[in-house]
């Protein structure tokens, strides 16, 4: 596999990459190093990758990973684990219909950007590559190294923190 | 009240996960259960507002230019790896004109389906018809093909048909019709059988090509499927299950 194909194949994911990038560090600069940087990995190490299997959880793989072990990666990963405290809470109150649930709805979409950038990295990361990018659970697997059933969990709470945030944000209405 | 559903088997409901003998049963409890219908509802609500985060950050020109112009392969070579592609060129075109032929063919037609998908795929106008109704797609081919199929019934999968339009394959009048499935969009091409196809895809199964489509071919009765498209080959073989199935 040359440079020529990996160029053919790996180019068409720029864009969705870049963007993941930048929903991940909230910066252009940081989101340009980080694909840049993916994209050298993926070249150096695109022997390895097995012709026939997805190419694009791979690539986001190599993103996501090389995010983590970044220095605001893991600034971000650490403060994240000590947020999934508060999914406790979540979990209490994710069974109920309130008056704020109904509210929810008014929401406008940039109020709902805003409650994604605000999620725990580890939640965010899984709502953008389920909700956003559309990778099935075996490709989320895939990119995030956990067995599916974790994959499952872990959208099902992101999905309620997103739900919380939104529910308990003050809303600007007309 | 709160009630005892697992909140993992409502989201894997929703993103159309749950195994198939699970489908039913959460289908009902989402019909009684007032709370869990809420639940639903919010995250249906939600995956459609997070749709704008998608493509929300663009690369800048300057920066896509820059990636490029550092991923593309050198194209100046020196004299001796030039010496090397001819001599490889000339063993390729020997293997070509000793025992190419069948080969060729099926290479051949397989890059024709290839193209047939890019092209719906490029154009301005992908469909001559934009239903998601198999009750209008398929009535829409008859006069304008010599041969009739039918269109599985595509609810509570993960597949939605998005319309059809003719093809022509060996100069010969098609149906293609354009199943989505997520972001992803997948040609099922049916062509009347001839010698021609016969003789390239002489078994049915799943091809992968270079292009990285995943291309499954089968024929049944006069009738020859193609399933084309960039998700994974399970996904690929489910849509063609569903076909055989109902053109049996």
């Amino acid at each position: 596999m040359n440079a020529e194909y990996f160029e053919q194949m790996a180019m068409p994911l720029f864009d969705q990459l870049y963007n993941f990038a930048h929903w991940l560090t909230g910066d252009r600069a940081d989101a340009e190093d980080l694909v840049q940087e993916t994209y050298a990995k993926a070249l150096k190490g695109f022997r390895s990758f097995e012709e026939g299997t997805n190419l694009r959880a791979w690539m986001y793989r190599i993103l996501r990973n090389t995010y983590i072990t970044s220095r605001s990666g893991l600034a971000a990963h650490a403060m994240s684990s000590l947020d999934e405290d508060d999914m406790e809470l979540v979990a209490v109150v994710g069974h109920t219909i309130t008056p704020e649930s109904v509210l929810l709805k008014q929401e406008t979409q940039s109020t709902v950007l805003d409650a994604l950038a605000s999620l725990p990295v580890s939640f965010r990361e899984i709502v953008l590559l389920c909700d956003i990018e559309e990778l099935s659970y075996r490709e989320i697997s895939t990119v995030l190294s956990v067995p599916i059933g974790t994959v499952m969990s872990r959208i099902s709470r992101g999905r309620r923190l997103l739900r919380q945030t939104l529910a308990t944000k003050p809303a600007v209405r007309c | 009240m709160r009630c005892n559903q697992d909140p993992v088997t409502l989201n894997a409901y929703l993103d159309g996960a749950l195994p198939s003998e699970q489908i039913a049963a959460a289908r009902e409890h989402i019909g009684e259960c007032a709370a869990c219908a809420a639940e639903l509802a919010d995250f249906v609500w939600l995956q459609r507002s997070l749709r704008v985060a998608r493509g929300h950050f663009a690369p800048s020109a300057e920066f896509r230019q820059k990636m490029q112009s550092q991923i593309a392969p050198r194209r100046r070579r020196p004299k001796m790896m030039l010496l090397i592609s001819v001599a490889l060129a000339t063993v390729a075109l020997l293997v070509i004109f000793i025992g190419g032929p069948q080969y060729w063919n099926r290479t051949d037609t397989m890059s024709e389906i290839a193209d047939l998908h890019v092209n719906a795929l490029a154009s301005v106008n992908p469909l001559d018809v934009v239903s998601t109704d198999r009750h209008t797609v398929k009535p829409w081919f008859q006069g304008r093909i010599p041969f009739s199929f039918n269109v599985p019934e595509f609810a509570g999968t993960n597949f939605t048909l998005l319309g059809g339009r003719l093809a022509y394959v060996h100069q010969q009048p098609g149906a293609q019709l354009i199943v989505g499935m997520r972001q992803h969009k997948i040609s099922v091409l049916i062509l009347r059988e001839s010698p021609e196809l016969t003789r390239a895809f002489p078994l049915a199964g799943i091809v992968q090509n270079r292009s990285s489509f995943t291309v499954d071919t089968w024929h049944s009765e006069d009738l020859r499927f193609f399933v084309v498209g960039d998700t994974e080959p399970a996904e690929i073989d489910l849509l063609a299950h569903a076909l055989r199935q109902a053109n049996e």
